[in-house]
């Protein structure tokens, strides 16, 4: 059986539940936490590989929880001509996979560390965050 | 003794390929290692250069006469509007105008995706914009409507003229109230959750002539990638020093300029449509202007670090837009530029608006061009009023007749 890659995003107000307990012990699933950023009292998110039988009902406990489920189909990506390293988007990207480098102050996009919240896509000025499905 | 040198020896030396010029990034070693009158008898030219969204910009276009001919009333480019209460086929295009029917704020925060920067980037794309007029029609002018497409070559003229750029000093922003603003100053995230800042700092070209002493009206700039001029101090130039509570001075505060050129040798890479979340569209605006070393002074004017530069932190979550007043202390660009800084006691992340590394680019073309003797220094027909001459600032007050 072939994981599925989904990205959870957390609330505010999310329920401090231990869901990935939850979802070992009572769906069955086998997860493999791919990326993290959550923080108490914080919007979250939480890219997951997750495979076994119970798959959708472990989905269904998710959304109960009040989490917002994605596939992770989409990919962001920087188109090089557009960026102009103004740096604007480096202070919302929540990952740092947009990041100054010092002292050149250009724009550096590590992509493993996107977790497609897709904020720099609005944010930027020149337009040069795209997504791509 | 003291050096002194004059525009004419300056233009020669650059002339015969003998001039020596360096970047405000470069000098600032330089002058560290010799002092500054070793710095200023070696130096002749320093070039400085800013590439950062300047919403008081615009092109003057002349469109040439249709048959039969019109007296253009209203205008429009790809459904933005362009003021046309000029002669018959003129109109200025600002780079702030938004199309007509724009959501604008109404789902907020807008998107903000095309307005009258972008139009003029796609004017210097070459791409064919629609050009739509009305007009009520007279004996000598009977059209009353068009459409068509045009491109900038089509054009009779297309000049750039921007009343009011490259601001010699700005805003650090942060946002002090409870919910994420959304403004030109881009993002802010609530109770000081980041900082915006939009200078090149050491090399900006207003903060490297702090006190007027060279650039001036006439001055020859780099403007869009091709060559423009200072046509006067900008609207609202507030050249004084910055001062805090104590009066300890923070160095030059306010003074813009207004820049003119010809669009039609500019160069899209360098004049760019830019979009603020939940604000609107703007017109990114690369500037390089050459300071000529005429004496120590200059040099010591052009020889500032980041270290020795200011900006003031300012809340846009209330006091910006309430016009109140805000006393949040300075950041130096030294600290903005390292990524934190500290207000109101709480370490805060800092990130730019304006791109470091294309206002070191336009430094360094200036420079280039400079020194393979393509351009030569203009001395300004007139200077502009410096922190000397007490500008104060006029506010609008709100009251009957
Ligand atoms: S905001 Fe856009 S143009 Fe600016 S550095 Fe980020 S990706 Fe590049
Ligand atoms: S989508 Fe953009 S803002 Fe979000 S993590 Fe990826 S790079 Fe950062």
């Amino acid at each position: 059986m072939a994981p599925n890659k989904i990205i959870l995003r957390f609330g505010e107000n999310t329920s401090d539940q231990p869901i990935i307990y939850r979802l070992v012990k009572d769906y069955d699933l086998v997860i493999n936490i791919l990326k993290a950023n959550v923080n108490p009292n914080k919007e979250g998110t939480m890219v997951l590989e997750l495979t076994g039988e119970k798959y959708e009902e472990g989905l269904g406990y998710l959304r109960d929880q009040g989490i917002r489920v994605q596939p992770l189909a989409e990919e962001v990506f920087r188109n090089e001509e557009r960026c102009i390293s103004c740096g604007a988007c480096t202070g919302i990207c929540p990952t740092h996979a947009l990041s100054l480098e010092r002292p050149s102050m250009e724009v550096k996009f590590d992509s493993d560390n996107c977790i497609v919240c897709q904020l720099c896509v609005k944010v930027c000025p020149l337009k040069a965050m795209e997504v791509r499905f | 003794m003291a050096i002194e040198k004059t525009y004419a020896e300056i233009n020669e030396k650059i002339k015969s390929g003998k001039a020596v010029v360096l970047t405000a990034e470069e000098v600032i070693g330089l002058v560290e290692e010799k002092g500054l009158t070793e710095a200023a008898r070696q130096v002749d030219v320093v070039t400085t250069g800013t590439f950062a969204p300047m919403c008081s910009s615009g092109v003057f276009l002349n469109f040439g006469h249709s048959k039969p001919k019109m007296k253009m009333q209203k205008v429009w480019l790809n459904g933005v509007p362009a003021y046309s209460g000029i002669a018959a086929v003129d109109a200025y295009l600002g780079a702030t105008e938004l199309p007509e029917g724009d959501p604008c704020n109404n789902n907020y925060p807008g998107e903000f995706r095309y307005g009258g920067g972008h139009v003029i980037q796609d004017l210097l794309m070459g791409k064919k914009v629609k050009l739509e007029a009305t007009a009520y029609g007279t004996d000598c002018y009977p059209r009353r409507e068009l459409e068509t497409y045009i491109t900038l070559d089509d054009m009779n003229e297309a000049t750039l003229f921007n009343p009011r750029n490259s601001y010699q000093n700005y805003n650090c922003g942060v946002n002090l109230s409870n919910r994420v603003i959304y403004t030109y100053m881009g993002v802010l995230k609530p109770n000081l959750g980041n900082a915006h800042y939009c200078s090149a700092g050491q090399l900006s070209p207003l903060l490297n002539d702090p006190y007027f002493l060279t650039i001036g009206m006439g001055t020859k700039i780099f403007l869009g990638g091709g060559i423009g001029y200072v046509a006067w101090n900008g609207t609202q130039h507030f050249p004084e020093i910055q001062k805090d509570a104590a009066g300890h001075s923070y160095g030059p505060a306010g003074g813009t300029l207004s820049v003119v050129g010809d669009l039609k040798q500019m160069n899209a890479n360098w004049l760019l449509g830019t979009s603020f979340l939940g604000y609107g569209v703007t017109l990114s605006v690369s500037i390089g202007i050459p300071i000529p070393v005429l004496n120590e002074e200059v040099m010591r004017c052009v020889s500032v670090s980041d270290r020795d530069l200011y900006a003031p932190i300012v809340d846009y979550g209330e006091a910006y837009g309430q016009r109140l007043p805000s006393d949040l202390g300075f950041a130096s660009y030294a600290e903005l530029k390292s990524g934190t800084i500290t207000v109101n006691g709480q370490k805060i992340p800092a990130a730019p608006l304006s791109s470091y590394p294309k206002a070191r680019e336009i430094a360094a073309t200036l420079k280039e061009w400079i020194c393979k003797g393509d351009f030569l220094l203009t001395e300004p027909v007139k200077l502009l009023p410096s922190y000397r001459d007490g500008i104060q600032s006029k506010k609008l007050e709100i009251r009957g007749l």
